[in-house]
C-alpha cells in the first residue's frame, strides 16, 4: 500500500519499459526505497538506524563470504586458519577486522533502532507486526553472532559455546540430552564447530528474508514519525528519494567513519585477549564474558543465585529468555494511544530510567560475578521486568499526555503549539475540516 | 481438478455416510505424505547427535600410581575433563563431618566414591552450572571456601567431596561410571 499521492513509476527508457512488463523489479525498488514511497517529512536522525542496520547486514554478508573462502571449520585447524587469514591472505586482516567490528556496529545500530522504537512508540498500532518481526531479526542476530564468535576456536569461543549451550541443560528432564544433541558430543568439539559454521552462514540470509518482511510490514501503514501522529495529507510527506536517501546517506558516512576507526585503530578493543589462545577443553579462562552486546542478558542470567522452588540456574536461564520474549508483548502492555514519548511526560522519565537500567545491566554483565556487582544486577533485573510488566501498563492508564499537534506539518512549523488553527503556508493546503485533534492510533 | 468437481456426481458415487471415493483418496494421500514427512525428520534430527567416533571414545584407563595424597590430576573422557583426586585423611574427615542438611544436593562422600577406594574422588571437571572447568586440581589454584573446587565463571564453590556448597550451580560434580581394574588402574566409562 502507499498513500494515494505517491509518485507512480513511469519508465521512459524502452528497455526499462520492457523490463517493467516482464519483471517489475525496478518498480518494486522505486516504490520501496525510491521516489514512490512517501515518508513523513519530520523524521529526525534516529530514523537513520534502520538503513544503517541494513547496511551493516550487507557488510557482514560480504565480508563473511570472503572469510569463508579462507576459513576451515575443523577443530584441529580452525584457529590456525584464522591466523592464516590474519597473516597470509591478501587483505585477510582487513576483512576479519571489518567482520568482527562490523558485528559490533550492527548491534549498536540495532540497539539505537530498538530504543528509537521504544521512545517513539513504533511498536504501537498499526505497526505491531513491524516490531514483532524486528524482534525475530534481533533473536536471529543474537544466534548468528554467538555462533560466529565460536568459529575462531579460541578460548573465549570454546568456553562461550560451553556456557551458552549449557543454558539448555537447565531445562528439566531433557535438558542434558538437548545440550548433547546441539553440540553433537558431550563437550564442544569439531562437530559443534562444523554445525555452527553451517548455521552461521545460513542465518544471515534468513535475517535478510525477515528484513524484507519487516520492510513490507512497515510499508503497509508507512513510516512512523517523531510526532507520533498519522499522516493527514500530501503536505505531511516527502518522497523517500531524494529526501531520505540523502539524509540516510549522511548517516551512512558517519557509520562508515566509525567502522574505519574501529577497524584500523581499535580492531581488538571490543574483543578479548583470551580468544587469541587456542581452545583448550581442560582450562577455563579466569573470567568468561560474552561479547559486549550480550552483557545485559548475561547480567540477568547471573542475577539469580538462590534456589526458589526451581534451581537458581533454571531461574537465570528463564529470566534471560523472558527478558527478550517480554518485548513481544510490548504492544499490548503499553496501551496508551499516544505513540511519541515527546507527548508523554511520565513515560518519558521511565523510558530514560530503562535506558540507564539496561546500561547498568550491560556494565554489570561485563564484570566478574562478585559483590556488589551481583546485587546491583539483581536490582537492575527487577527494574527491567517491573518496567514492562508494572510501570508501563500503569503509566499508560494514569498519564495525561500533552496536547498533540494537529498535523505533522503543524508540528514542524509551529513546534510546541498544539490545538491551534491551521498554520499558514503548507498547512493552509489542508482539506477543509481537516485536522480534528485526536490521539494517534485511534484511527488505525 | 476444479472442473471435475463441477461434474455432476451421480448419487451412486456416495458411499456410506456420504463419504466419496475422492475423500478417501485425499485423506490417504495426505496421510502418506505426512508420515513420509515425519519419517524424514527423524534422520534430519538424529544426524546432530553424537556420531559413532565420538561415542567410541567412551572409556579410558587411568593409572593412579603417581598421584600422592592431596594431589589431583585432570584427564579427559568423552572430550570432557575429569578430575581424579587422592583425598588426604583431613579432607575425608572434613567431607564426612558436613551434615547432609547443609547440602544443596545431599550425598555422602561414601556414595561418591567406591568401597575400598574411599580416598579416590573421581568426578567430571565440569561445573554443573554452565559447564566451566573448576579450579582446584593443580597446585596453587583457588580451591574455594570449602577446600575442594572453585568455578571461576560464576563463582560456584565445591567441597572436598566435589559437592556444591555455594554459588549458582544446582548439583554436585558428576561422578562418572568407573571401576578399578587393579589397585592402581581405574577404567572410566
Amino acid at each position: 500500500m502507499s498513500f494515494p499521492w505517491a509518485r507512480q513509476y513511469d519508465p521512459k527508457n524502452p528497455f526499462m519499459r520492457w523490463m517493467d512488463e516482464k519483471l517489475p523489479l525496478p518498480r518494486l525498488v522505486y516504490n520501496a526505497v525510491g521516489a514512490g514511497y512517501p515518508v513523513p517529512r519530520n523524521l529526525n536522525y534516529f530514523w537513520n538506524f534502520g538503513v544503517l542496520a541494513g547496511l551493516a547486514l550487507v557488510i557482514q554478508i560480504v565480508t563473511g563470504i570472503v572469510l569463508a573462502m579462507h576459513y576451515a571449520a575443523s577443530g584441529d585447524i580452525a584457529f590456525n586458519s584464522v591466523e592464516h587469514i590474519m597473516r597470509d591472505v591478501n587483505s585477510g586482516w582487513l576483512f576479519r577486522y571489518l567482520h568482527a567490528n562490523g558485528a559490533s556496529l550492527f548491534f549498536v545500530a540495532i540497539y539505537i533502532h530498538m530504543f528509537r522504537g521504544l521512545y517513539y512508540g513504533s511498536y504501537k498500532p498499526p505497526r505491531e507486526m513491524v516490531w514483532l518481526l524486528g524482534l525475530v531479526i534481533y533473536l536471529l542476530m543474537m544466534a548468528t553472532a554467538f555462533m560466529g564468535y565460536v568459529l575462531p576456536w579460541g578460548q573465549m569461543s570454546f568456553w562461550g559455546a560451553q556456557v551458552i549451550t549449557g543454558f539448555f541443560s537447565a531445562i528439566p528432564l531433557v535438558g542434558e540430552e538437548i545440550r548433547v544433541w546441539l553440540l553433537g558430543g558431550y563437550a564442544p568439539d569439531g562437530a559443534t564447530l562444523n554445525r555452527f559454521f553451517s548455521l552461521h552462514y545460513l542465518l544471515p540470509f534468513v535475517i535478510a528474508g525477515v528484513v524484507i518482511l519487516h520492510i513490507w510490514a512497515l510499508h503497509i501503514p508507512g513510516s512512523g514519525n517523531p510526532a507520533g501522529i498519522d499522516v493527514k495529507g500530501e503536505q505531511d510527506t516527502v518522497p523517500f528519494h531524494p529526501y531520505y536517501t540523502a539524509k540516510d546517506g549522511f548517516g551512512v558516512g558517519i557509520f562508515l567513519i566509525l567502522l574505519a576507526i574501529m577497524t584500523f585503530f581499535l580492531p581488538n578493543y571490543l574483543g578479548h585477549a583470551d580468544n587469541y589462545i587456542p581452545a583448550n577443553p581442560l582450562s577455563t579462562p579466569a573470567h568468561i564474558v560474552p561479547e559486549w552486546y550480550f552483557w545485559p542478558f548475561y547480567a540477568i542470567l547471573r542475577a539469580f543465585t538462590v534456589d526458589l522452588i526451581l534451581p537458581a540456574k533454571l531461574w537465570g536461564v528463564l529470566a534471560m529468555f523472558a527478558s527478550i520474549l517480554l518485548l513481544f508483548f510490548l504492544p499490548w502492555l503499553d496501551r496508551s494511544p499516544v505513540r511519541s514519548g515527546n507527548y508523554r511526560p511520565q513515560f518519558r522519565i521511565w523510558f530514560w530510567v530503562l535506558v540507564l537500567d539496561v546500561l547498568i545491566l550491560g556494565w554489570m554483565g561485563g564484570l566478574p560475578p562478585e559483590e556488589p556487582y551481583v546485587m546491583i544486577s539483581q536490582v537492575a533485573t527487577i527494574y527491567y521486568f517491573a518496567h514492562f510488566l508494572i510501570i508501563l501498563p500503569i503509566v499508560s492508564r494514569i498519564e495525561r499526555p500533552l496536547p498533540l499537534p494537529n498535523s505533522i506539518t503543524e508540528a514542524i512549523l509551529r513546534p510546541g503549539k498544539g490545538e491551534q488553527q491551521a498554520p499558514p503556508g503548507m498547512g493552509s493546503e489542508h482539506q477543509p475540516g481537516d485536522p480534528e485533534p485526536r490521539p494517534a492510533g485511534q484511527e488505525a | 481438478m476444479a472442473t471435475a468437481e463441477h461434474i455432476e456426481n451421480p448419487p451412486a458415487e456416495l458411499g456410506e455416510g456420504g463419504v466419496r471415493r475422492r475423500d478417501f483418496l485425499n485423506i490417504a494421500a495426505v496421510s502418506v505424505a505426512a508420515v513420509g514427512g515425519v519419517a524424514t525428520l527423524f534422520p534430519l534430527i538424529t544426524q546432530m547427535s553424537p556420531s559413532a567416533d565420538v561415542l567410541a571414545l567412551a572409556s579410558i584407563e587411568v593409572d593412579l600410581a603417581g598421584i600422592e595424597p592431596g594431589q589431583a590430576i585432570k584427564t579427559t573422557w568423552r572430550k570432557q575433563p575429569i578430575f581424579v583426586r587422592n583425598l588426604t585423611p583431613q579432607e575425608i574427615a572434613a567431607a564426612n563431618a558436613t551434615p547432609l542438611a547443609d547440602l544443596r544436593d545431599p550425598q555422602t562422600l561414601a556414595e561418591r566414591t567406591q568401597e575400598g577406594h574411599g580416598n579416590w574422588l573421581i568426578t567430571l571437571a565440569v561445573c554443573t552450572h554452565l559447564g566451566c572447568v573448576p579450579l582446584g586440581a593443580a597446585e596453587g589454584e583457588n580451591r574455594g571456601e570449602f577446600g575442594g573446587y572453585f568455578c571461576p565463571c560464576h563463582g560456584s564453590h565445591y567441597d572436598t567431596a566435589g559437592r556444591i556448597r555455594k554459588g549458582p550451580a544446582p548439583l554436585n560434580l558428576e561422578v562418572p561410571e568407573y571401576a578399578f581394574t587393579s589397585d592402581t588402574i581405574v577404567k572410566i566409562g
